[in-house]
């Protein structure tokens, strides 16, 4: 691929403080995500990949290296440009969902557009709120759906403003089978169909192959790529 | 959008929502009752005292404005009366309080009711012996008093001789020799009431009283009443503050921890809201608009309630205690539950602001 990666990391490294002692969480890590692909990453608790998400999705600064992310230069942004960066550039999937429980899950679709600014109404979205097949479900809050529709709509949220990258962790950790499979095509298909590049961390080897490809870190550091 | 946010989380702990805004409504009540109590106790004492007719007022020297003490001797009467072009009738009133709100008053029905034009009587009529008590319809209604009943005023007995329209003097009248020599204040009186003539007269009426009785406080029935404030209260206005502090730091503390705990239990939602790019600003924003919420939503209780205490009151003491509702005082006392409110949750609104995203996610 001739176009720029759209994450694109070097020698990235993480040092937690943790009382008097440095915990070396990412040791250098280089890494390049072209737009458009599925990427996931795997390894034990431990080896830094929850790490390297929260580097990526703005969640917290890095140490060290250099990390770009659609063209934003992640090291030394202040918490301000780290916010904007949510806000915009990066959607996130968890594995407990965290969907807002007093809010319907239109709300909770909603309220991602409202701290984006985001006013313009898409009328693109309906299709892919069809696509998750939670149409029917908007009215409902979290308490009255199930893991799966609840992943779903944390999906919708994660999207909604277009991000150039959805980061995934853990995604199906908390589905049965059947929801995981559900789960794990809806993400390949919005990968297939919309173009969305996606960064998943998973346990279950049999998840990450759904992506292109397979990304194994271990003791802070990318084993294969 | 946040506007809906911030009442579905009000809505999802209605119990704490519902204890906050009564704690609120409480502090506003309190403002409201103490304002109101304050100003319809000394309306209605401002409404007796004008009830009377006089148009000059005399009060000895030192006295307070409006407190009962201080005395001055009866035979200044004869000395306003002979001595001054234009009066037509002086009375002398010996005033005598009971307690902290109800005060008795010795009257010399003779010269009273050349002043006042005499008690307007709904039953019985007026003193026949010198241990007959007159009542207002107040007080009896309060105390269930009838004519001939015996009541039992500054530790004697009483026979009702007559009930009679509020809105002169006090709600109980004794007569007045009577009250001076039960109280050792044989041949003194507490206040002067005289009539002139016409009202071009008042003035110069005054001038001359004023120039007679140095030291003396004459004042017109027109100025007179105005001075029924709380400022001229001693200690009212003082005690006013303290109880608005009071209700303040009420509120405050409410709010406070109120807001703390809905911080602590909505840790994670606060990192779903970082990462989904909320900055503090408006994180900060949604825990404050729900506080003004509930302080307006408490405000709005506490002025229901102090109808609610004006009611109880009247029911309760209609003879003693008049609330008034004070309009004036509604924005005073919003804005005081506001403040409190606000106040209280800048704390747990910064550290929910602060919070750290990865923190807050994994917080179970």
């Amino acid at each position: 691929m001739s176009e720029e990666p759209i994450i694109a990391i070097r020698g990235l490294t993480k040092t937690y403080h943790v009382g008097d002692v440095d915990v070396h969480a990412l040791r250098g890590v280089d890494l390049d995500v072209a737009r458009g692909e599925f990427v996931s990453i795997v390894g034990p608790s431990g080896s830094g990949k929850s790490t390297l998400f929260n580097i990526v999705g703005g969640l917290t600064p890095p140490t060290s290296g250099s990390v770009h992310i659609a063209g934003h230069d992640l090291l030394g942004m202040t918490d301000t440009q780290r916010t904007h960066l949510r806000k915009t550039t990066v959607g996130f999937v968890f594995q407990k969902y965290n969907l807002l429980p007093t809010l319907s899950a239109r709300d909770n679709i909603e309220i991602a557009r409202y701290i984006a600014k985001n006013g313009k109404k898409d009328e693109s979205f309906d299709d892919v709120l069809k696509l998750l097949g939670i149409v029917n479900r908007l009215e409902h809050k979290p308490r009255a759906l199930s893991g799966g529709e609840q992943q779903r709509v944390a999906i919708a949220r994660a999207i909604v403003n277009h991000p150039a990258i959805l980061l995934a962790d853990e995604p199906t950790g908390n589905l049965d089978t059947e929801n995981s499979t559900a789960v794990l095509n809806l993400l390949r298909r919005l990968n297939d169909e919309r173009g969305q590049t996606i960064l998943m961390i998973t346990h279950n080897p049999e998840a990450a192959a759904y992506g292109h490809r397979t990304v194994r870190m271990r003791d802070g550091r990318i084993e294969q790529a | 959008m946040i506007n809906r946010l911030v009442i579905e989380n009000l809505k999802h702990r209605p119990i704490r929502t519902l204890l906050s805004i009564i704690a609120i409504s409480l502090q506003v009540t309190m403002v409201l009752s103490l304002v109101g109590l304050s100003r319809g106790v000394l309306n209605d004492q401002a409404r007796r005292a004008r009830g009377v007719g006089a148009d000059i007022l005399i009060r000895p020297p030192g006295s307070a404005i409006i407190a009962s003490g201080g005395q001055m001797l009866s035979r200044i009467i004869p000395v306003v009366i002979e001595k001054q072009p234009h009066v037509t009738a002086a009375t002398g009133v010996l005033i005598y309080g009971t307690d902290l709100f109800s005060y008795i008053t010795g009257v010399d029905l003779a010269t009273f009711n050349r002043v006042s034009g005499g008690y307007r009587f709904l039953k019985g009529g007026p003193f026949q012996s010198p241990n007959d008590v007159m009542v207002d319809e107040l007080y009896a209604a309060q105390h269930k008093v009838h004519v001939g009943d015996t009541v039992s005023l500054i530790n004697r007995s009483w026979r009702v001789s007559g009930i009679y329209e509020p809105g002169m003097l006090a709600r109980q009248v004794v007569p007045l020799d009577t009250l001076q020599d039960l109280t050792a204040n044989s041949g003194k009186i507490s206040v002067t009431y005289v009539k002139v003539d016409t009202p071009a007269n008042i003035a110069p009426t005054i001038a001359a009283l004023s120039e007679r009785l140095k030291d003396y406080k004459v004042y017109s029935m027109e100025d007179y009443v105005t001075l029924f404030s709380p400022q001229n209260v001693p200690m009212l206005v003082q005690f006013t503050y303290i109880v608005i502090s009071l209700g303040v730091l009420v509120g405050f503390l409410v709010v406070f921890l109120s807001m703390y705990t809905a911080v602590l239990e909505r840790t994670r939602e606060i990192g779903v809201l970082k990462a989904l790019g909320a900055s503090p600003g408006l994180i900060l924003n949604i825990l404050l608009r729900e506080t003004a919420l509930l302080a307006i939503a408490g405000s709005i209780a506490g002025i229901a309630l102090a109808y609610g205490t004006r009611a109880l009151i009247a029911a309760l003491m209609p003879g003693a205690l008049i609330q008034a509702i004070v309009y004036d005082w509604w924005p005073i006392a919003t804005a005081l539950a506001l403040v409190g409110a606000l106040l209280g949750a800048v704390y747990p609104g910064l550290k929910a602001a602060r919070q750290d995203a990865i923190e807050a996610l994994s917080y179970e």
